[in-house]
């Protein structure tokens, strides 16, 4: 009888989510145009040759990548990729070759058929290995494990491992991944993209507009259901948060609202819905270890045990921001060290005055004191983001008699300061495409990656990165990625302050849509979303 | 006098070619290059792609060579493209011309329609709770930053209208143009019109204890014919001259109020360019203003003579 009961319940469970799925599918409705702002103009539309959100955002629904990260789940993991041009994929020889079967029939927004040939010249142009050049390559790191790319017929391809990486499905899945057409040369893809996606890119003008509209001819039937999305580009935060409250915008830009605009806001428009999120971009300190005295790795231990984490928090996450490695933490992340982990990690423990009582041991030893303190410049880009926790840090150094002044840098100039290792001490943000460790090791504490700004290399490291690499995901290779991420900041190779947290915000007819919480870079295909007007 | 406009034409071609110096040496002065800001947004800097790029965009030529290139081009109307954009530099500018000319011309127009009328009452009604009131307002013009007053208008508008008249798409009728522009023109005009107020108020007081104007008074001329046709066109002569420098630099109030109420036009243009060492857009938009400055005085010398026939160029 109970048995009976619990059939009956399981039954009548299965109906009400059918007949709920259902409603929802049919309360979905066509149409419209999505308006958002924008913070600037994106450099270009070509999202392999950009490493900003500025690009991705608005752009990641031009193109399809082979695999995607589920758009309806906020969090990515090996477990949330769903098929995308790709029908299915088959790992062999032991997860050094990845074979993928590809869809039929879809087209580019030109007219021209997708075929096997797409993803093997999008991969050659990352590889530098097809005559036409991408002007720049971002992500050359992510593939260095890629041999080559085959074609079997029109719908088959295979990627070439140099040695087995199970995680390499993760990168394909990324916003940053899209598959470009072999037959439109890397300037038209620009300027003016062409992909195979839900929406076709209109137009960009500068501090203007970037418009995009519904692709008629998308291979996933039904969808989109926008008619397309408009970003007008607003570089005054003010105005822009206002046209947001004043309903000119029906979402803000992603990783756009800080906590205090966010309490703003919620005061000014109630209505208006509200999704916390991580953006697994992080708040770092920056020590070029080409220049002396930070060359010596205790004058390094030394800065990095003085760093008062719960201070920053306060003071600029009003207790919101997230502590961790390199690595964004569950429930945010996938690979990041928890607070039993973390309070172990040389700097993090909670007890700051010991930390820094330490820290001062190790400066006094190294000659320094309160009568001859070191003097350094930290260099930060000139943007309230950068400059606020770089003063904060300022006065943390101050405790183990490191005088800091303040060095501000002209935003657009930063990157080639840093990449030049042009600088003492620095402040940075680092983002990252995707939660995944192959994707953070490689690209910033990887030896000779272009993005490793302070130059830690270190071949023990290496040879961790690359047996993490080749782990299978589970308890073993999470284990690892503690341990390195461990080492990676009691190394001051760029020990992290906190991870940001921002709000998304959108009207309330805004449907369909999920953000992301461990990057914010790839939940942004928009084919879903619907507006309930 | 013709003798004189044509010597003043040349000096203005001379002073045009002397910017043009100025602004293709001082903008390679500046520390960080284009393809250094290019490289940004993808968060690092390749030496080998760089040197392509700069070899793509000509600038691994000597300075001297990039001038030359640059000048001939411009002479025969080539602007060149776009660093960033990639796209044609007149595609870009052209569109945006128009709409910072009709911002300021809108706000000329705002800063002399109340700023004369207002300075000549507060002159006639010296010392009276009216002329008390209008001097507040035109010292308020003066102090209140023009970012600050349009961030002000914007709040307002939200806050009371629950709408925010700011620029997100070209305006289809001349009346929703006008509308989109009164804002920000007023906000803009506020302060040249504070000015031009306080000017001619004191030029007004000034002339108004002048032996004529006594004389018109004794004669039996009404006030009007004495405040507007006596008094008013000799206070003017000065005004004039701050009105012809106002409209050349109101470029740079507009460059906030274009950015605040997010106009797509030439100055809010301009700051984005030299921000991104977009080295074509900046150096055909500031050639553009040079000329534009060039030629509003040159115009302003010639109205002295209309406006004042004691003054004649010979």
């Amino acid at each position: 009888m109970k048995m009976n009961f619990l059939k009956l319940f399981a039954t009548a469970a299965v109906i009400a989510g059918t007949i709920g799925g259902t409603s929802i599918a049919f309360a979905e409705k066509s149409g419209g145009i999505l308006k958002f702002y924008h913070r600037g103009t994106p450099p270009s539309g070509s999202i392999h040759e950009e490493a900003t959100s500025s690009t991705v955002v608005p752009y990641m629904s031009v193109f399809n990548n082979l695999v995607m990260f589920d758009q309806a789940k906020p969090v990515n993991s090996i477990e949330t990729i769903v098929p995308d041009l790709a029908t299915s994929w088959e790992w062999g020889n032991d997860k050094s070759k990845l074979t993928f079967k590809l869809r039929k029939g879809v087209k580019f927004h030109d007219g021209k058929p997708f075929t096997a040939k797409d993803v093997a010249c999008t991969w050659n142009l990352i590889l530098g290995k097809s005559k036409a050049k991408l002007r720049k390559n971002p992500r050359k790191s992510w593939y260095k494990n890629l041999a080559s790319v085959e074609t079997n017929g029109d719908y088959e391809v295979t990627f070439n491992l140099k040695r087995r990486q199970p995680a390499f499905l993760m990168l394909l899945a990324s916003g940053y991944s899209p598959v470009y057409p072999c037959h439109v040369p890397p300037k038209k893809m620009r300027t003016k993209p062409i992909g195979t996606g839900p929406f076709k890119f209109v137009s960009l003008k500068q501090n203007e507009h970037v418009k995009f509209k519904k692709n008629d001819d998308y291979w996933k039937k039904g969808r989109p259901l926008l008619d397309g999305h408009e970003w007008t580009i607003i570089k005054s935060r003010s105005t822009r948060v206002l046209g947001l409250i004043a309903g000119k915008f029906d979402m803000s830009f992603a990783g756009d609202i800080s906590i205090p605009i966010y309490k703003d806001l919620a005061k000014q428009a109630p209505h208006m819905v509200c999704e916390k999120h991580a953006t697994n971009v992080s708040t770092n300190l920056i020590v070029n270890q080409f220049k002396a005295p930070f060359d010596n790795a205790d004058i390094r231990k030394a800065m990095v045990l003085t760093i008062d984490r719960a201070a920053f928090n306060k003071i600029l996450g009003h207790n919101e921001f997230i502590m961790g490695g390199s690595m964004l933490p569950p429930p945010h992340g996938v690979w990041g060290m928890p607070p039993e982990v973390l309070k172990n990690v040389a700097g993090y423990h909670p007890d700051v005055a010991a930390n820094r009582a330490e820290a001062q041991k190790i400066m006094k030893k190294l000659g320094y004191g309160p009568d001859n303190p070191l003097k350094i410049k930290v260099a930060t880009r000139n943007i309230a983001i950068y400059r606020d926790p770089a003063v904060l840090l300022i006065d943390h150094l101050k405790e183990i008699y490191i005088e800091g002044e303040l060095d501000t840098v002209e935003t657009s100039n930063w990157h080639a300061k840093v990449a030049r290792k042009d600088y003492q001490v620095g402040l940075n943000l680092t983002g990252i495409g995707v939660d995944e460790p192959d994707a953070m090791f490689y690209e910033n504490y990887a030896c000779g990656s272009q993005r490793n700004y302070t130059g830690y290399c270190k071949e023990e490291m290496m040879a961790l990165f690359e047996k993490q690499s080749m782990m299978d995901d589970g308890p073993e290779r999470l284990k690892l990625v503690y341990e390195i991420d461990k080492k990676l900041q009691e190394d001051a190779a760029r020990p992290i302050i906190a991870h940001n947290v921002r709000y998304n915000c959108f009207q309330p007819f805004v449907k369909g849509f999920k953000t992301m919480t461990n990057s914010l870079y790839n939940g942004w295909r928009f084919e879903d979303i619907y507006l309930d007007k | 006098m013709s003798a004189y406009v044509i010597q003043r034409v040349l000096l203005m071609f001379l002073t045009l070619l002397g910017m043009s110096v100025i602004i293709f040496v001082l903008l390679r002065l500046v520390p960080g290059n284009i393809v250094d800001i290019m490289f940004d947004s993808a968060g690092f800097v390749d030496p080998s792609e760089k040197a392509t790029i700069e070899k793509e965009l000509g600038l691994d030529l000597p300075i001297y060579q990039q001038y030359f290139d640059w000048i001939t081009a411009l002479l025969v109307g080539d602007l060149g493209f776009s660093f960033v954009s990639e796209m044609p530099a007149i595609d870009e500018i052209g569109p945006r011309i128009p709409i910072t000319a009709k911002l300021a011309a809108l706000s000329l127009f705002f800063s002399i329609l109340f700023g004369l009328p207002l300075g000549v009452i507060s002159a006639v009604r010296q010392n009276t709770a009216l002329d008390y009131v209008l001097r507040i307002i035109s010292l308020s013009g003066l102090s209140l930053p023009s970012f600050w007053l349009a961030l002000l208008i914007l709040m307002a508008c939200v806050s009371y209208m629950g709408a925010i008249p700011i620029y997100t798409e070209t305006p289809e009728t001349l009346w929703d143009e006008l509308l989109l522009y009164l804002l920000p023109s007023a906000a803009v005009g506020f302060r040249a019109s504070a000015l031009i107020m306080r000017l001619t108020r004191s030029s007004m007081l000034e002339v108004m204890r002048q032996d004529y104007i006594r004389t018109a008074m004794s004669k039996g001329a009404t006030e009007n014919a004495i405040n507007y046709k006596h008094a008013l066109r000799n206070a003017v002569l000065p005004v004039t001259t701050i009105i012809g420098i106002e409209a050349a630099f109101l470029i740079g109030g507009l460059i906030i109020t274009e950015t605040v109420f997010n106009i797509p036009g030439v100055a809010h243009f301009l700051v984005e360019a030299i921000l991104m060492r977009d080295y074509p857009i900046v150096q055909s938009l500031v050639m553009f203003i040079a000329i534009i400055v060039v030629v509003i005085n040159f115009l302003t010398d010639l109205a002295y003579a209309i406006l004042d026939p004691r003054i004649r160029y010979s």
